[in-house]
């Protein structure tokens, strides 16, 4: 059986609706929340700080530290508070999808932690988590040489998808999940897959993921654009 | 900002953002933080936010009370909130933060325990209550009374199928709450007695105490601070809590 038309009636290349805002938690110095259908993301930055402990320190340049987990109640069955060993895994690849695009030679010995949060969980929650940290780290006003966009693309049954949810990650058939991430001109900084797909099917889904991805730049600057317009008027 | 400055303040009688000394900053109350909780609610309190969830689980009664369920109220003071936070297991700090919320809801009898039962002595639900604060600007802990509180209002209970939850389908069976128990904070700085301090106020505070007062009774007291509070303060304290509660109830309605 082919998944002929997708559970929630949308196109095989369209994302569920995205909303994006920056300056969401004013204690820190960058934040962000990204969300794509019912996915919600929430991302802090805090520096550049002074690194402890002292042997962590890079006298070249600043480092990135990113720290991505979810709320007990983002998910159907409560998730243990605090950290485990997929939160600590995705902290990582989410530290190598950023960053490509971080300039920190101007801050030796210091780190710049990134806080995501899932607040709703609805699949991809670890590329939303990197759209949001991006846009946290641009609102900090971290050196950045561009943003990156993330969305995860896949294989529902048969069909090449963008943007899966939960309820085609679990189809009965089986779905491939291919979180990516990239930066504006189409470099990606971030590869995952569990499945199987052939060769096609993965350029084919890959450039769902570009094209998805330009979209989402777009959304992205303009929740930055929008942030310091506001803060004009104000 | 100086700390000596805040503190020569409030021996003036002023405050470093110009509330009086019993005024709250603006308090918002609203549901619906994540559809995969049973019951989700966001209060903020001027800039401190902070998120609730309840989830209902099977879990067996304790052996001294086997016909009634329980709650079970964590913090996690998560790094995203505060620059103060650090990642890691639970402080001492969110340890009291829970505590404190969870004295209040068990001793107000708000929550009828024996409606928790499902089967005496084998099965009850457990309801739990999860705090995350996402800012942390100051009195962190009225306002996780207050969205705990509406959470609870709004949680339903999941769908019970052949003694196994199933978590996603919920019924439109909630609680029934009784009278709700109200948290204030009043914080002792030289002398004075205020009340929803900011995060700079807060790291000036002599003393504190918590009071969770649900129709005019207290159900719940702590004192935390590095000073003592004399029985008048208590007093006044207790006066301006139970003022508090018939201001701060109207976010629950």
């Amino acid at each position: 059986m082919s998944y002929a038309k997708r559970f929630d009636k949308r196109r095989l290349d369209e994302m569920r609706k995205i909303d994006a805002k920056v300056g969401v938690i004013k204690r820190a110095d960058g934040s962000a929340m990204f969300q794509i259908g019912d996915t919600i993301a929430i991302a802090a930055v805090y520096g550049p700080r002074a690194l402890h402990p002292k042997f962590l320190q890079n006298p070249e340049k600043g480092i990135l530290r990113c720290n991505y987990d979810m709320i007990s109640f983002s998910v159907p069955d409560r998730k243990r508070p605090g950290p485990a060993r997929r939160s600590t895994e995705i902290s990582l690849v989410t530290e190598k999808a950023l960053l490509p695009v971080l300039d920190l030679k101007q801050f030796p010995n210091a780190v710049v932690d990134v806080f995501i949060q899932i607040v709703q969980a609805n699949a991809g929650t670890r590329c939303a988590g990197i759209c949001a940290a991006s846009m946290a780290l641009a609102h900090a006003g971290v050196p950045m040489s561009d943003l990156i966009s993330a969305i995860s693309v896949g294989k529902v049954s048969d069909k090449i998808v963008i943007d899966l949810n939960k309820e085609e990650e679990d189809h009965e058939e089986g779905a491939t999940d291919i979180p990516v991430a990239m930066n504006s001109e189409g470099e990606i900084t971030l590869l995952q897959l569990d499945g199987n797909v052939n060769k096609n099917e993965l350029f084919q889904a890959l450039e769902f993921a570009k094209k998805g991805c330009s979209e989402i730049d777009v959304i992205q600057r303009k929740a930055l654009k929008d942030f310091y317009k506001g803060v004009k008027n104000e | 900002m100086n700390d000596d400055y805040i503190r020569t303040l409030v021996e003036k009688g002023k405050r470093i953002d110009g509330r009086k000394f019993d005024e709250f900053r603006k308090i918002s109350v609203e549901t619906g933080v994540s559809k995969n909780a049973s019951g989700s609610a966001r209060c903020k309190i001027g800039d401190t936010e902070v998120v609730v969830g309840v989830k209902f689980d099977l879990g067996e009664p304790y052996s001294d009370s086997p016909d009634e369920g329980t709650i079970m109220v964590t913090a996690e003071l998560i790094p995203l909130a505060s620059p103060e936070f650090e990642s890691g297991p639970p402080g001492v700090k969110s340890v009291e933060l829970a505590r404190i919320v969870d004295r209040g809801i068990r001793e107000s009898k708000c929550i009828d325990f024996k409606k928790l039962c499902i089967r005496p002595g084998e099965k009850i639900w457990m309801a739990f209550i999860d705090i995350y604060p996402l800012n942390d600007d100051g009195n962190l802990v009225d306002a996780s009374v207050l969205a705990a509180l509406k959470a609870l209002q709004e949680a339903k209970f999941p769908k019970l199928v052949d003694d196994k939850v199933d978590h996603e389908s919920k019924t439109n069976v909630g609680l029934k709450l009784g009278k709700l128990p109200i948290l204030t904070t009043v914080y002792k700085i030289k002398g004075n007695l205020l009340v929803d301090v900011n995060s700079k106020e807060e790291q000036v505070i002599d003393s504190r105490l918590s009071i969770s007062v649900a129709d005019g009774n207290i159900h719940a007291l702590q004192k935390g601070g590095d000073f003592p509070l004399n029985i008048d303060d208590i007093k006044k304290a207790v006066d301006i809590a139970i003022k508090k509660e018939n201001e701060l109830v109207k976010f629950l309605k």
